[in-house]
């Protein structure tokens, strides 16, 4: 296993729907978190990455705002956009400077106050995700895009409503466990078939909600990993793949070809396969995005997703743990938060600290934060 | 007609690709094809990037395709309050390119199946807008 780029240091705020407070405020509480139990102080850091999707903010070069809040000033600090992948974008960035030799401790900060705008400004937001030349004037939107793909799975493959629904009956039962997710409830799978159509075949609780939080992690050389912690998590596999922003111009509607990507680079980086990873925390912004992935991810073969769930293998005692923190569906969704809180889990698994949700003995873990409708995949894998 | 001629909701005004919304105006629903590589586009581009060359012809897509998928759209965004619920479906065509687009509404929900053939004809949305949509 490389050991050469460690993360130290995670932390996330709790999501929920109106956070109350500013972007600035909540940065430094998932900052806070982060460097919990390390002896560090802003002058150890070398440079900051914050990521999010600036259609969100007001503010506009939000990177030296909140630099300046967390006291990282005069060190270098940018923005990192992949819209829902960001923060994932900004680690592969904060990798690669950390690889590169041009620093050793790196923040990546995501965050995303949601609330910000009013709803009338995030639904005209929602309909400039898209090609806005030639799919946007249609009425395209995030929740359309996975339809398609949901519709596509269940002609091909005999996928039913009913097993995208058990996705969420799992992850409601492990964010009922996660303090910081925004919805704690568990859902039957009665609650999640009766209600309402959204784009069918999804329907509101095939859904992830938009959310305020912000996520945090510290990244060091290996040298400064010592220095600093005795439980360093290693990144030993990244990749990245992009597709076409334009649905119709890609070759599947039944498989993600960035996450197929962006899986076989990272798997050949960390010199493993699927079989090898100990549990996985996957970009389920819909329940059938969490399909596609058990497939794209290679967990499944192609068309037999469905049968993991229905028998159970992804929760935390099962074969390959999936999302046993709640995932988006239960966490909410803060665009560029979420990929930091999928690193987070992941780094508490290994570091076995994920109370009621631990994976046993978990040594390898796999994080798939997706931007857009299959638009950006970021693969990253951990060990420890 | 520039390209704010095109759609329920516009975004973009200029673009090399204008001519695109003339042929709707006049009925056709056209892609692009590299006159040096062969390479074709929907949606039309003026730029070939296999080829890096801006040498492109226009050829009009008139043969029914099979519908790959579909869904129906409660939300729209912004713009599009008075049009829910609508069919967003993507068709492939013969032709070699696959379009996106609604499915029009004299074609009753229940009919709508994944595989079945359909055809895309322009629209005229108002007076200056136009679009295109599935029929049968």
């Amino acid at each position: 296993m490389k050991k050469e780029v460690a993360v130290i240091g995670v932390g996330q705020t709790s999501f929920n729907r109106n956070c109350g407070i500013s972007i600035r405020e909540l940065c430094f509480e998932a900052f806070k978190e982060a460097a919990e139990g390390l002896d560090i102080s802003p002058k150890d850091i070398d440079a900051s990455v914050i990521c999010s999707a600036p259609e969100y903010d007001k503010q506009r070069t939000p990177a030296a705002l909140i630099s300046e809040y967390l006291g990282l000033t005069p060190s270098p600090s940018f923005y990192v956009e992949s819209v829902c992948s960001a923060s994932t974008s900004g680690t592969r960035v904060g990798y690669s400077m950390i690889k590169a030799g041009l620093h050793d401790v790196i923040v990546v900060l995501g965050f995303q106050k949601m609330s910000e705008i009013s709803s009338k400004e995030a639904a005209e937001v929602m309909g400039r995700g898209d090609d806005t030349m030639f799919s946007s004037p249609f009425g395209t939107t995030m929740p359309a895009g996975h339809a398609l793909y949901a519709r596509a799975h269940m002609e091909k493959y005999g996928t039913t409503e009913e097993q995208m629904a058990k996705i969420r009956v799992k992850n409601s039962h492990y964010g009922a466990l996660n303090p910081k997710a925004n919805y704690k409830k568990e859902l039957s799978l009665e609650e999640i078939m009766t209600s309402a159509p959204v784009c069918s075949p999804l329907k509101v609780f095939d859904c992830c909600a938009n959310a305020d939080g912000a996520s945090c992690l510290i990244m060091t050389s290996a040298e400064k990993a010592k220095k600093f912690t005795s439980k360093p998590v290693w990144v030993i596999g990244l990749g990245m793949a992009t597709s076409e922003l334009n649905w119709s111009a890609r070759d599947s509607q039944t498989s993600f070809g960035c996450t197929k990507k962006a899986s076989s680079v990272a798997y050949k980086m960390a010199g493993i396969g699927p079989e090898d990873i100990d549990v996985a925390e996957v970009h389920d912004c819909f329940t059938i995005s969490e399909i596609l992935a058990y497939e794209d991810l290679g967990f499944a073969k192609p068309g037999e997703g469905p049968k993991l769930i229905e028998d159970k293998q992804t929760y935390h005692d099962g074969k390959i743990p999936v999302n046993v923190d709640g995932g988006l569906l239960s966490k909410g969704h803060p665009i560029g938060a979420t990929g930091g809180s999928q690193i987070r889990t992941i780094v508490r698994q290994l570091r076995g600290e994920a109370n009621e949700a631990q994976v046993k003995d978990a040594k390898i873990g796999l994080v798939q934060n997706v931007g857009g409708t299959g638009t950006y995949a970021n693969v990253i894998i951990f060990g420890r | 007609m520039d390209f704010g001629n095109f759609g329920t909701v516009s975004f973009t005004k200029q673009a090399k690709a204008a001519p695109f919304v003339d042929f709707l105006s006049q009925g056709k629903l056209m892609a692009t094809k590299c006159k040096k590589c062969g390479n074709k586009y929907f949606p039309p581009r003026m730029d070939c990037a296999s080829c890096r060359t801006s040498d492109m012809e226009w050829f009009e897509i008139k043969s029914k395709g099979k519908l790959l998928t579909f869904t129906q759209v409660q939300y729209g965004p912004l713009g599009f309050e008075a049009d829910v619920p609508y069919v967003l479906g993507i068709v492939q065509f013969p032709e070699g390119v696959s379009v996106l687009s609604r499915v029009s509404k004299k074609i009753p929900f229940e009919e709508i199946k994944v595989g079945m053939e359909l055809g895309v004809i322009p629209i005229k949305l108002s007076e200056e807008k136009f679009s295109y949509e599935f029929v049968k």
